[in-house]
């Protein structure tokens, strides 16, 4: 802890970054220890942006809740509403209908690379591009769009509901989707012009924020961080949900475990998405939307646990239901905050630059951390 | 050999960058590519989708009738307590008592545009508009009341 403000007992400086600190992403708040310009000790301090939405949850029925869980990893909450739904299907032992399993992995997925565009933005912009932030941002409006058509609003969507999907398709979906995937194929070749090839952006990532496979698992990273240090983490392969044990993607893993092979795993994974996306689009199956549910839920007595794939990495919903309307207790267990964890580890001994650039890798959404 | 290698990454240098470069001066020409919509000034022209959740409003019909049977499914189905349903008994001609409406209250700022009191509704009385420009000056004005002046019950919806 902090003995003194400005100086520790050794000499040392002691600076903050953050609370409001552009780099952060957010309202984190890191007190860093620095000799010189050498990293010696980074502490986050959590807290500014804590709505107890676990509590939160307490007070709300089965279908109230699912909503302010897109709150959390506001950048992939369908896939958080993802799992909340399934967690309650689990306790219901109800089965949504094919169609409705189908159109939330396609929803997923676009969600997935509206999340992914951003961060490759938002790290380019770290890094001191301001450019690609336009680009990114060019591609990530026509899903917001597509989102907008369907659901109703751009980012905090609710769309899952307990039994299926809250509404039918958009009727243009499908040509929509499609021009999508169009203008991002024809886009993609940007990305590495501005971004990838470039030389100052490769000296800044390649070897900075080095996390080796053993630590990543000692950490608990999930998503793009724990793969990228080869670590085989995806919960759409290892633990398949809906209908991901039917399509066709591969599992993106990276040895070296630096800030670069973050970024590329995250590239990898757009493709990926696509991928999923593409065999899906022809083939959504003609049927309800919906599976039919009381008005009023009720899971029986018991303990819940669905874990899904966001964008940033492993979340895990788990309900303790006391047989009535509303959870006993709900527990999120969020991706951000075991990958924020191995940050101290990752930046030992660098400079204040790789800090911001091991960070911008780590993709830290802070409501997420602090839910 | 020292040099060489240094040359070689001189060049690599310049050339990314270069790359970079000319994908910047691409689009500083080609002025169809821009995407920026002018927003204050293009409102005539805005496209907003028919599902946009902007705000909860009371359908009324030509004849000031509205299908709200005041069954409070809605404020019992909203997360935040936005929506409160005052409740009135008319008294038919008959001398029979009916439960109607009297006032309709909507919160605006504490309402998060989920759906489920639309989700809710057994009448499909209510629906989400495509307004979106909220602000005000005075917070009082966001508490709206949604049925209209004089308004009643459409026939036959019980």
């Amino acid at each position: 802890m902090i003995e003194e403000i400005g100086r520790t007992t050794e000499g040392d400086l002691i600076i903050n970054i953050g609370p409001q600190h552009p780099a952060t992403h957010g309202v984190l708040h890191l007190v860093i220890t620095l000799n010189g310009e050498t990293i010696k000790k980074v502490e986050p301090h959590l807290g500014y942006i804590h709505r107890s939405i676990e509590k939160m949850c307490e007070s709300l029925s089965y279908r109230q809740f699912i909503y302010v869980t897109s709150r959390m990893d506001y950048l992939s909450s369908h896939i958080n509403n993802h799992a909340c739904a399934l967690c309650v299907e689990k306790g219901l032992q109800i089965e949504p209908p094919q169609r409705a399993q189908y159109i939330r992995v396609i929803m997923d997925e676009l969600t997935r690379i509206a999340s992914h565009e951003l961060w490759w933005g938002a790290m380019a912009m770290d890094l001191g591009a301001f450019t690609p932030f336009f680009h990114a941002f060019r591609e990530r409006e026509t899903i917001t769009d597509i989102m907008e058509k369907t659901c109703g609003a751009r980012l905090t969507m609710n769309y899952m509901v307990p039994g299926g999907v809250m509404a039918e398709l958009h009727p243009g979906f499908q040509r929509d989707v499609e021009r999508f995937i169009q203008l991002y194929k024809s886009k993609f070749e940007e990305y590495s012009e501005l971004v990838t090839g470039n030389v100052i952006f490769q000296n800044r990532m390649k070897s900075v924020g080095v996390l080796s496979k053993e630590d990543a698992i000692s950490y608990g990273c999930s998503g793009p961080v724990g793969r990228a240090s080869g670590v085989s983490c995806d919960i759409r392969k290892l633990y398949p949900y809906d209908i991901y044990n039917k399509v066709e993607f591969d599992e993106i893993t990276e040895t070296e475990g630096d800030s670069y092979a973050r970024y590329v795993v995250r590239l990898k994974e757009i493709q990926q998405s696509i991928r999923i996306i593409e065999q899906l689009l022809g083939n959504i199956p003609e049927g309800d939307f919906q599976a039919k549910t009381k008005a009023v839920l009720k899971l029986p007595k018991g303990e819940f646990y669905q874990r899904v794939e966001t964008a940033r990495g492993e979340l895990g919903v788990y309900i303790v239901s006391e047989g009535g309307t509303t959870p006993y207790r709900i527990k999120f267990r969020s991706p951000g905050f075991s990958n924020l964890s191995a940050l101290e580890h990752m930046v030992k001994g660098l400079k204040i630059g790789d800090l911001i650039a091991a960070m911008g890798s780590l993709d830290l959404v802070i409501p997420d951390i602090d839910r | 050999m020292f040099l060489k290698d240094y040359i070689k990454d001189v060049y690599g240098a310049v050339s990314s960058l270069l790359k970079g470069m000319r994908m910047t001066g691409y689009y500083f020409t080609h002025h169809k590519e821009i995407i920026t919509e002018q927003y204050p000034d293009n409102r005539e022209t805005l496209k907003i989708a028919d599902r946009f959740r902007g705000e909860v409003v009371l359908l009324h019909d030509e004849n000031n009738e509205h299908a709200c049977t005041g069954c409070s499914a809605c404020e019992i189905a909203c997360p935040n307590g936005t929506i409160k349903i005052i409740n009135k008994f008319d008294i038919s001609p008959e001398g029979k008592k009916k439960k109607a409406i009297d006032t309709f209250v909507y919160h605006l700022e504490l309402c998060t545009m989920c759906n489920l009191c639309i989700e809710a509704c057994p009448t499909d009385a209510i629906k989400m508009a495509q307004t979106f420009e909220h602000s005000v000056y005075d917070r009082s004005k966001l508490t709206k009341k949604l049925n209209n002046e004089g308004s009643k019950l459409r026939e036959g919806i019980e």
